[in-house]
């Protein structure tokens, strides 16, 4: 099996969040996440790239990398912590075919307690950005 | 004389009538500050819902079995009970709304669309909240009535010369929040009802930020419209009030047709019913309406004089507090103020700051506080917001600043 699967990052990242005794490690980890986000390429900050619908601004490029046929994310904000949960998304979905993004709903943020977040109406975007990437992924994949 | 001292309030025993403020927000005690979004309910309104329920429910205004009777007796008590606590003239004058804004928007369909002619206006300002600001524009795309800003001073009061300048023969009325939900400014509410009035255009005041702060007297201030949500002011959501003078209620067409607002229906012709019940077609919120009473009896009860003191001195001291903390920018530094402490950090983004404040118990709002216009102008993406109740003790002021030192100490 594909060592980097959806399935397996899903799993990595639910050991990852085990260790964690309480809330508060899990959002301060998010927020470290957050804070070792890859820059964002200022080209992309566009209109057409903003997520609407939270609290802070974002922006997310998605797209299929032409040579790979896999989906290529880069996303930004100016909150932390939705840098944070940007940076689990990355983990997730980055750098996977269409078609497994599709069969691979992100089960993982239920599990480790972040399923509030993924709620459409909630302050942080994760939910529309989550909605934008499969929705690319459906329309590769079909 | 000596000047007027108003009575203390006891907020230990406040506090204690409140049962949430007991509980716990992720293992730590709760802390309430954002009380300008919606106010916990004090024992007495939650047993009063229950016992209502329990004990009085039916629908209303229809049956002629004792248990309708009593139900309308407690909705009629109601409107009575707001009534007195408006210093209201007539219980008739008021019209209970589901919230702030269908008060708002009863008002722009009923009194300012009959009148809307091209080039109209409505004069409203920058600190409005979006339920000022998107009624006027809905109803600008089916009349061209246009929408007046009044712009505010730097210190986050409105330009009162400007406010006079905008007022014209073109305008319908003057649409103002009596206290600023983002800047807690208290606008000198007396002197625009002057200014409008003088230029014979009428005064819809959105009181959903005073009702719970400072008295309000309709008679007294003049207006002409007033609206305010009971879930602000210590009672249920689901209801509010809009009072208006009874000869422009009269003269206003309904604003929604159904059950409880007609005299008589034909296929051919429906006569309306006469005030109040006009302007509430269908079932309301029964059981909301006495619970409403109960929490205006309560606030009552403490007396607005009492609490606008405690509540001042909360204000007053937290405004110091904040101010201590490197890189925090308070926004709205008007000379009279009441309860709202919003604020921008240096280090951290607004949703961020709630984010860890929320981790030591500490309830405030974030966002654009449905004020965007008023969020952009002020130069920033979004803005924090403690807002203070009745209950808030400086002892919360140290937990949210202690809060925030840790917010520093994590992202500064």
């Amino acid at each position: 099996m594909d060592a980097v699967s959806i399935t397996n990052r899903q799993r990595e990242l639910e050991e990852e969040f085990a260790l964690f005794d309480d809330w508060r490690e899990k959002i301060e980890y998010v927020m470290d996440l957050g804070k070792a986000l890859p820059p964002f390429p200022e080209e992309a900050r566009t209109e057409g790239n903003r997520v609407h619908g939270c609290q802070s601004q974002v922006w997310m490029d998605a797209r299929i990398d032409p040579e790979t046929g896999r989906l290529r994310l880069v996303a930004d904000s100016d909150a932390i912590l939705v840098k944070g949960l940007i940076g689990l998304l990355l983990r997730l979905y980055d750098d996977r075919p269409p078609r497994e993004i599709v069969d691979n709903p992100p089960e993982v943020f239920e599990r480790i307690g972040l399923g509030r977040h993924l709620t459409p109406g909630r302050a942080n975007g994760l939910y529309e950005m989550v909605r934008r990437v499969r929705e690319l992924a459906a329309a590769q994949a079909a | 004389m000596a000047d007027h001292v108003p009575p203390k309030l006891d907020v230990a025993q406040v506090r204690g009538d409140f049962p949430i403020l007991a509980s716990e927000m992720n293992g730590r005690p709760l802390v309430y500050l954002d009380n300008a979004a919606s106010t916990q309910k004090p024992a007495c309104v939650i047993d009063e819902l229950a016992r209502f329920l329990r004990e009085d429910y039916a629908n209303i205004h229809r049956g002629v079995y004792d248990l309708s009777m009593r139900a309308s007796e407690a909705h009629d008590g109601a409107r009575d009970r707001v009534r007195r606590f408006l210093n209201a003239s007539a219980a008739r004058e008021v019209i209970f709304t589901r919230n702030g804004t269908e008060g708002i928007n009863l008002v722009a369909q009923s009194y300012v669309r009959p009148r809307a002619r091209p080039g109209s206006k409505v004069v409203v300002s920058r600190m409005e909240h979006h339920a000022n600001i998107v009624p006027w524009q809905m109803l600008g795309e089916a009349t061209e009535l246009g929408l007046e800003v009044v712009e505010l001073t730097p210190e986050g009061e409105l330009r009162l010369d400007e406010l006079e300048a905008k007022i014209d023969d073109d305008t319908l009325l003057v649409s103002l929040p009596w206290v600023s939900n983002v800047l807690g400014t208290v606008n000198p509410v007396h002197r625009i009802v002057e200014m409008a009035h003088a230029k014979g255009v009428a005064v819809l005041l959105d009181a959903c930020q005073a009702i719970q702060h400072l008295p309000v007297d309709v008679q007294e201030v003049g207006c002409d419209f007033l609206v305010f949500s009971g879930h602000k002011v210590y009672g249920p959501s689901g209801i509010g009030v809009l009072w208006g003078k009874a000869e422009l209620l009269e003269a206003m067409p309904p604003y929604q047709g159904g059950g409880e607002m007609i005299s008589s229906v034909s296929f051919e012709r429906t006569t309306f019913a006469d005030l109040p019940f006009k302007f509430e077609a269908g079932t309301p919120a029964i059981e909301a309406a006495p619970a409403l009473a109960r929490a205006l009896d309560y606030v009552a009860g403490l007396g607005l004089d009492a609490i606008k003191a405690h509540e001042d001195a909360v204000l007053a001291y937290g405004t110091r507090a904040l101010k201590q903390i490197k890189g925090l920018h308070l926004l709205g530094e008007p000379a009279h103020k009441s309860s709202v402490l919003s604020f921008v950090m240096d280090c951290a983004h607004p949703h961020d700051i709630a984010t860890l404040v929320d981790l030591d118990g500490v309830a405030i709002r974030t966002g654009h506080h449905c004020a965007q216009p008023l969020i952009e102008k002020l130069g920033q993406p979004a803005a924090a917001r403690a807002s203070i109740g009745v209950y808030n003790t400086t002892d919360d002021i140290d937990a949210l600043v202690a809060s925030l030192q840790r917010v520093v100490g994590k992202l500064g």
